[in-house]
């Protein structure tokens, strides 16, 4: 495991199957009645968001709180930042303070790169910076989905050798919506394809990025309703209107008739094929509100693996101590 | 130590060379055919009893109680396992991983918990294992049986039942298999 988790080629196949397989006992964690272990007691957890988010700070301050981490929130909004400190004067005070994870989000691509570099010891995980990442949206995502086909599979995973990993090859997941100002897509991207997923981008022309050179996906296209056909799995992109997007489209009524998960096209997926969605959805635009409640969507899944994925991902970065074990006791 | 121990805290390029069998298939198969009768014994007849191994070394003989404790006493056992990781108490100073998910179904409230693993040694992963027990119920007692008792307590702890035990240096190391129990050493490659 790396020092920081900044984006999702930080981990590499292994590392996210690692992830993935850790992700599985946070799971069991988190059906117990004391939802809560010992394992990071007297650790100190910041999140630092300097943009808004309820979803994923939640999502990474009960992941904390369920490692018995102590966890200070820092909302850039009330903070020093708003007297004109500087991120890096905000960083190094926070480390001066013996923190030892920060989770930062910021609307700068780049923003937690700068700041890993700042700091000494502090881990720093990346929770969604500008249009660049979001590597723990994308792996509960794959969390989401490797437990959904273990589950087709009739939970056939551990015992031959496979973490559950090896189904994702030749995988047809099609990401649809706005990939041009989306950090999701970039994370689920370099993710699904370290898996040996293939890709497909679905988006109209303006709501691609300027340049697809890098991205090692499998197709582009602009028409949905031919590549719902062969998909295993679709994952849905909100309009962020927030960043713009609205102007990249004539209306949302022309996209939904174009990029929408609509009743229609739900009903040509294939059986089995599984519909994701990172939230916060717009019911209407990107998927029919009929479509979020069918038993494929995995929208709900998705956000209770997300705590545990991110209690694994906290897990790995803080509490493996010196990387070269020598024969304890 | 442990198989389970012995995977997170080799060091990189180390290697278990056996020196010498101490127990073989049919020895372990004895020592669990006795263990069985002394849990019966002890515990005058199996009501309220489960079986509780620690991953991922004392799962396998977990089992094989399970099945013996069933001849015994013609009652199917409950049989679980537990993964003590996030319960330890060298998390940060050595790596720490969970082996496998924990697995136990059933509430251990009321229950006397008979807790497995292959190899007791210092008595840190007992003491995580009891910690983490409790989060599945509050068990009426815990006992423990281990198949190899190799010396060294760092904690008052001490079994209830053993297989065999086994004098050993601090820096040798007991491997428990299915073929029966090797005592060996740890090279740097």
């Amino acid at each position: 495991m790396p020092q920081h988790l900044l984006a999702i080629d930080d981990l590499g196949p292994d590392g996210i199957a690692e992830v993935l397989r850790v992700t599985d006992s946070f799971v069991e964690v988190g059906h117990r009645a004391n939802p809560k272990v010992p394992a990071l007691r007297g650790r100190t957890v910041a999140t630092l968001f300097f943009e808004d988010s309820t979803r994923t700070r939640v999502s990474f301050e009960t992941a904390a709180k369920r490692l018995s981490a102590d966890v200070l929130s820092f909302a850039a909004g009330s903070s020093s930042v708003k007297k004109g400190e500087s991120l890096r004067d905000t960083v190094e005070t926070i480390e001066a303070m013996g923190i030892d994870a920060i989770i930062i989000r910021h609307s700068s691509s780049g923003a937690p790169t700068q700041v890993a570099r700042w700091v000494d010891d502090t881990a720093v995980v990346n929770a969604g910076d500008g249009w660049h990442e979001h590597p723990t949206q994308a792996l509960l995502d794959l969390y989401t989905v490797r437990q959904a086909l273990a589950e087709a599979a009739d939970g056939g995973t551990g015992d031959d050798g496979d973490d559950g990993t090896r189904a994702f090859k030749g995988l047809q997941v099609v990401i649809v919506g706005d990939i041009r100002h989306s950090r999701v897509a970039r994370s689920q991207v370099a993710a699904y394809a370290a898996l040996g997923a293939e890709v497909t981008l679905v988006a109209p022309r303006t709501l691609l990025p300027p340049s697809l050179e890098g991205w090692p996906v499998a197709s582009v296209s602009h028409d949905l309703d031919r590549e719902l056909v062969d998909a295993d799995v679709v994952s849905l992109l909100r309009v962020q209107s927030e960043r713009g997007s609205g102007e990249f489209v004539p209306s949302l009524r022309e996209y939904t008739a174009g990029f929408g998960l609509t009743a229609r096209r739900a009903a040509a997926l294939k059986p089995g094929a599984l519909i994701l969605h990172p939230g916060p959805m717009v019911r209407g635009v990107e998927i029919a509100s009929e479509v979020a409640d069918l038993p494929a969507a995995r929208i709900t899944g998705q956000v209770s693996n997300g705590v545990a994925v991110r209690m694994a991902v906290l897990f790995l970065l803080l509490a493996q101590g010196p990387g070269e074990g020598s024969l304890h006791e | 130590m442990a198989e389970r121990e012995r995977s997170h805290t080799r060091p990189r390029g180390a290697l278990f060379v056996p020196r010498a069998q101490v127990m073989s298939a049919s020895d372990v198969q004895r020592a669990v055919t006795r263990m069985a009768h002394e849990i019966d014994e002890r515990n005058r007849g199996l009501e309220q009893l489960v079986l509780v191994g620690l991953q991922t070394g004392g799962v396998p003989i977990a089992r094989r109680l399970g099945t013996t404790l069933e001849e015994v006493g013609g009652t199917a056992i409950p049989v679980g396992s537990l993964d003590v990781a996030f319960y330890r108490d060298d998390i940060g100073l050595r790596p720490v991983l969970p082996e496998a998910v924990t697995d136990i179904t059933f509430d251990l409230t009321g229950a006397t918990v008979v807790l497995v693993d292959d190899v007791l040694f210092t008595g840190r992963t007992i003491r995580a294992a009891l910690n983490a027990l409790s989060e599945y119920g509050r068990a009426q007692a815990v006992q423990l049986a281990v198949m190899v008792d190799r010396g060294h307590r760092e904690l008052p702890i001490r079994p209830d039942y053993v297989g065999k035990n086994l004098p050993t240096r601090r820096d040798e190391m007991v491997d428990v298999t299915d073929d029966g129990v090797m005592l060996g050493d740890v090279v740097n490659r």
